[in-house]
């Protein structure tokens, strides 16, 4: 155990990545039964595993592996059908093979393992198999000695000869013999290119071949592509320590801290060239900063590849029919955050198939496909992951949670009018819930969502879940993109200046005491947002600090533990991005600080922990909320949701509310002319006037090069005017109030808007800018000329 | 005849001592971040090259009121249990050499919270030097009445 040998750990390492392979490629092969590929595949990689038990003396290793491979070799050979027994026991097999591997990891030895019963099962299936094919046909040439090892055939390259048997070891073949070989060059062709090559000719071997029409492209591709997985991963990839990569990325994150702390300090000297030499080391940060973060990423496919095995043999043993979807499975993630969403993510899919996806004959009735859809989601969404496990199943059953939870006494029963949909699904993570009728193996022990929210929330992320009745459910996790750095807004409270990480915060708000101002509910603050009464919490009085007064301070609507409530800061500064730091073990029993940082100007920052922060107000949020239902009741407005265009101006991100954009559009650099000091274009007949956003805002950094600007129209009546942005980023819903900000002209105030601090346009201001004339001329066409 | 060595500093006039092997660094630091709810013991946190350190105010470790953190203190820095922990002081003394046989337990007359974290009492030319029990001194749940 202690000294298991170079050779064995990277035969572990190795096997256990193959056999992970082998169950992706067992399923697919259930899918479709007559790909030759795979089963070649399959019956490599056993072998692969066989061949090495067998040098590393682990006999039984070596046995099962070989009851396995002689069952493949009649599949592969046609002697006998792939069918769904087949699979299962391929599987067993397998899993025999994996835990013989973790014994061996785990005490040294094989002796433990029972492997009779799958060699049993492996032998009736090929016994089945041959019964069947005697049967059939008993002229037919005997199948091969199941211990055989004869390298598979080749169809579909017939003229090759292979010298030795395991293509693994292969070299990489020249692509003229591989063109000759499947029949896509002449070999004299080739000779005459390889010729030119010697000559001197720069050009490719393939290349030379294409241009002088000798080849056709198709099989030049397929000749490529042919050459290229021969090329052992060994040759472009080296296993890296973990604890190496992590001292690395702490000694960047240093670097990132110092980084800032010197570019704060050169701008104050003015120095041109300091601050240049500043701007430039700043980049190289920032780029090493990513190199190494990247060399940490691995893709979401990692862990999702083990899912469709779970879900087989879950949906057969429901008597299930399900199909599974997997959308960007390239998408990277921190290699310790995707250990860390490993479990959740199986615990949503297997309650997806247990739960979410009705029996077929209810799909039917209910009209739909008898094969349920699973879909499996990632993508990058504002400094964060989004993975989604959306089912098309009935959905979730609103009323029946809200009854369950006060069944259970998670709520009471005059609450629930008060809340919305989406409140009441989010009770299902809270702990000791389950709605599911029947409690089955696979969910309903206990260990569910409350786990799966647990889990997330300790890396600093976020769940939550959408469902639409009788269309399906939508699980949606956001993970940071790494552990060590996360996006986070600063705030003041008091003299000191706290972080809070911003996957908690939904929108800001500002009150001014006058159109927005926090009520007391008998001594309890509330804000009256969109009409909900918003239960708040004074960071001061939480930290035991004076408290400040009620104006001129900002409130945090935060969500954590599937609850919203707004902290009361007195300043809300920037959002960056900062190295959290492992609190002093002393600290941990506050339970307020989820770690420390350090900020931009050399000072300890305390991360407050929002989760432990909202549990301290629903103590008091709980009592109050009765005594106001009513009040609230009466004040409920409609929530706006207006639909925002979000652009990018510099690093800023500015939205422009969409009922105000006639067009977007694209002009060339070269048709932007000059009137006076003004730019205008031509455009459709007329002379338009624009404005640069970023001249206008005061935004910094470098114009975007190409050959066009990206425009925002904006037409009323016979006039128009063009705001020029960097780019367009998005449209996105605003469900959030906006924060009054004095101090920036030209904006009517920021919001969060995908996560992210987003500036909100004051169109009307933008609009002047560009036509001063704009609103006071309306009639006149002549002005818009001279303006 | 076996000597140890010893970090010595000052806090309220009183020389103290701890076994330098027990002593990471010895640096003055300007800005501490408060820690609300923390115990009173902890005077803040600093940043020490990155690394987050909490600062331990060795006055109420003492009985006495808190240290007032305005402009540089002096910090002892102390190795700890796998996480630096510092010490805030008044004053930076000499490293000495002492033999054993100038250790004596503390006296009884020494009570009070001063009594629990001393290990006992080394005589040097013409003063004390109380030798600090290191875990005593850093733990902030100790009861500091």
């Amino acid at each position: 155990m202690e000294d298991l040998g170079e050779i064995v750990g990277e035969f572990l390492l190795e096997s256990h990545e193959n056999l992970d392979q082998i169950d992706r490629d067992l399923v697919s092969l259930e899918q479709e039964p007559d790909s030759r590929d795979l089963i070649s595949r399959i019956f490599r990689a056993i072998h692969t595993i066989k061949g090495t038990s067998g040098f590393l003396a682990f006999s039984r290793l070596e046995k099962l592996a070989h009851g396995g491979e002689s069952l493949l070799s009649k599949l592969r050979d046609g002697v006998q059908p792939v069918t769904p027994a087949t699979i299962t026991v391929l599987l067993a097999m397998i899993d025999g093979v994996r835990s013989i591997l973790s014994s061996i990891e785990e005490n040294g030895s094989e002796n433990d393992v029972d492997i009779d019963s799958i060699l049993a099962q492996v032998h009736a299936q090929m016994n089945v198999g041959e019964a069947a094919a005697e049967a059939a046909a008993p002229a037919a040439p005997a199948a091969p000695a199941p211990a055989a090892e004869t390298p598979e055939p080749l169809d579909e390259t017939p003229a090759a000869v292979r010298p030795a048997p395991e293509p693994v070891e292969e070299q990489r073949k020249p692509i003229g013999e591989l063109l000759v070989e499947s029949g896509g060059a002449q070999p004299q062709d080739v000779g005459s290119a390889l010729a030119q090559q010697l000559d001197g000719d720069e050009r490719k071997l393939g290349t030379i071949l294409l241009e002088e029409g000798k080849a056709k492209p198709a099989a030049v591709n397929e000749a490529l592509s042919q050459q290229a997985p021969k090329r052992s991963i060994a040759d472009s990839a080296i296993r890296v320590d973990v604890d190496l990569l992590d001292t690395l990325l702490n000694m960047v994150g240093e670097l990132v801290l110092a980084r800032n702390q010197l570019v704060r300090g050169v701008m104050e000297t003015g120095d041109a060239t300091l601050v240049r030499s500043a701007q430039r080391l700043g980049m190289i940060t920032s780029e090493l900063q990513e190199g190494i973060m990247k060399t940490r990423m691995q893709p979401i496919e990692h862990i999702w590849s083990k899912l469709p095995r779970v879900i087989r043999d879950l949906s057969n043993s429901l008597g299930k029919k399900v199909e599974l979807v997997m959308q960007g499975k390239e998408t990277e993630l921190d290699r310790s955050l995707l250990e860390a969403v490993k479990d959740p993510l199986t615990h949503l899919v297997r309650n997806a198939v247990d739960h979410g996806i009705e029996d077929p004959d209810k799909r039917v009735a209910a009209g739909k496909d008898p094969e349920g859809i699973l879909t499996l989601r990632a993508y990058h969404e504002g400094g964060h992951v989004a993975v989604e496990v959306a089912d098309d199943g009935a959905g979730l059953d609103v009323d029946r949670i809200a009854q369950k939870a006060v069944e259970k006494g998670l709520l009471r029963p005059e609450q629930v009018p008060n809340m919305d949909k989406r409140e009441i699904m989010a009770m299902v993570f809270q702990p000791g819930f389950s709605t599911a009728a029947k409690v089955t193996n696979v969910s309903g022990r206990g260990v569910g969502m409350d786990v799966v929210k647990t889990n997330i929330e300790n890396i600093g992320g976020a769940v939550s879940v959408d469902s639409t009745p009788g269309q399906g459910t939508v699980w949606r996790l956001t993970i940071p993109l790494t552990l060590a750095i996360i996006q986070a807004l600063t705030v003041d409270c008091g003299e000191q200046r706290y972080v809070v990480p911003q996957v908690a915060v939904l929108e800001l708000v500002f009150i001014d005491g006058t159109s927005t101002k926090i009520e007391y509910a008998s001594g309890a603050p509330v804000y009256r947002l969109r009409g909900k009464l918003l239960p708040l919490v004074r960071l001061d009085k939480s930290l035991g600090l004076e408290p400040s007064g009620d104006q001129g301070v900002y409130i945090m609507v935060l969500q954590a533990d599937g609850r919203r409530f707004g902290l009361v800061v007195d300043r809300v500064l920037n959002t960056e991005e900062v190295v959290v730091k492992a609190l002093n073990s002393r600290f941990k029993d506050i339970g307020l600080y989820a770690g420390a940082t350090i900020l931009g100007d050399g000072k300890v920052g305390l991360i407050l922990d929002v989760s432990s922060l909202a549990r301290r107000s629903h103590l008091a949020a709980d009592s109050d909320r009765k005594n106001l239902e009513g009040s609230s009741r009466a004040n409920a407005g409609a929530g706006s949701g207006e639909r925002l265009l979000v652009t990018a101006v510099g690093e800023r991100r500015v939205a422009i509310p969409l009922d105000t954009v006639t067009r977007l559009e694209e002009f060339p650099r070269a048709r932007i002319e000059h009137a006076g000091s003004r730019e205008v274009v031509q455009y459709r007949g007329q002379i338009l006037p624009l404005v640069r956003l970023s001249h206008l805002l005061g935004a910094y950094g470098e114009e975007p090069e190409g050959d066009t600007v990206s425009v925002v129209v904006y037409s009323e009546g016979e006039r128009s005017v063009a705001l020029v942005v960097d780019r367009i980023v998005d449209i996105a819903e605003n469900s959030t109030t906006a924060r009054r900000d004095a101090e920036e002209d030209g904006l009517v105030g920021t919001a969060v808007i995908q996560q992210r601090v987003t500036e909100l346009l004051d169109v009307r201001r933008a609009i002047l800018a560009a036509d001063p004339n704009f609103y006071t001329d309306l009639e006149s066409d002549e002005m818009l000329v001279e303006a | 005849m076996a000597s140890r060595q010893f970090a010595t500093f000052e806090v309220a006039e009183q020389l103290f001592g701890v076994e330098v092997h027990t002593v990471q660094e010895v640096l003055s630091y300007n800005e501490y971040t408060p820690v609300p709810l923390a115990p009173p013991a902890v005077g803040g946190l600093f940043n020490l090259r990155g690394q987050v350190i909490a600062a331990v105010d060795l006055r109420v470790q003492l009985g006495m009121a808190r240290k007032a953190l305005q402009g540089p203190v002096m910090n002892v820095i102390l190795r700890g249990d796998g996480e630096p922990v510092s010490l805030l002081v008044d004053k930076i003394g000499e490293v000495v050499d002492l033999d054993d046989e100038a250790f004596e337990p503390p006296p009884d007359t020494l009570s009070g919270p001063t009594r629990e974290l001393v290990v006992g009492t080394f005589k040097l030319d013409g003063r004390l030097m109380l030798a600090l029990d290191v875990n005593q001194a850093v733990d902030t749940y100790r009861a500091t009445t």
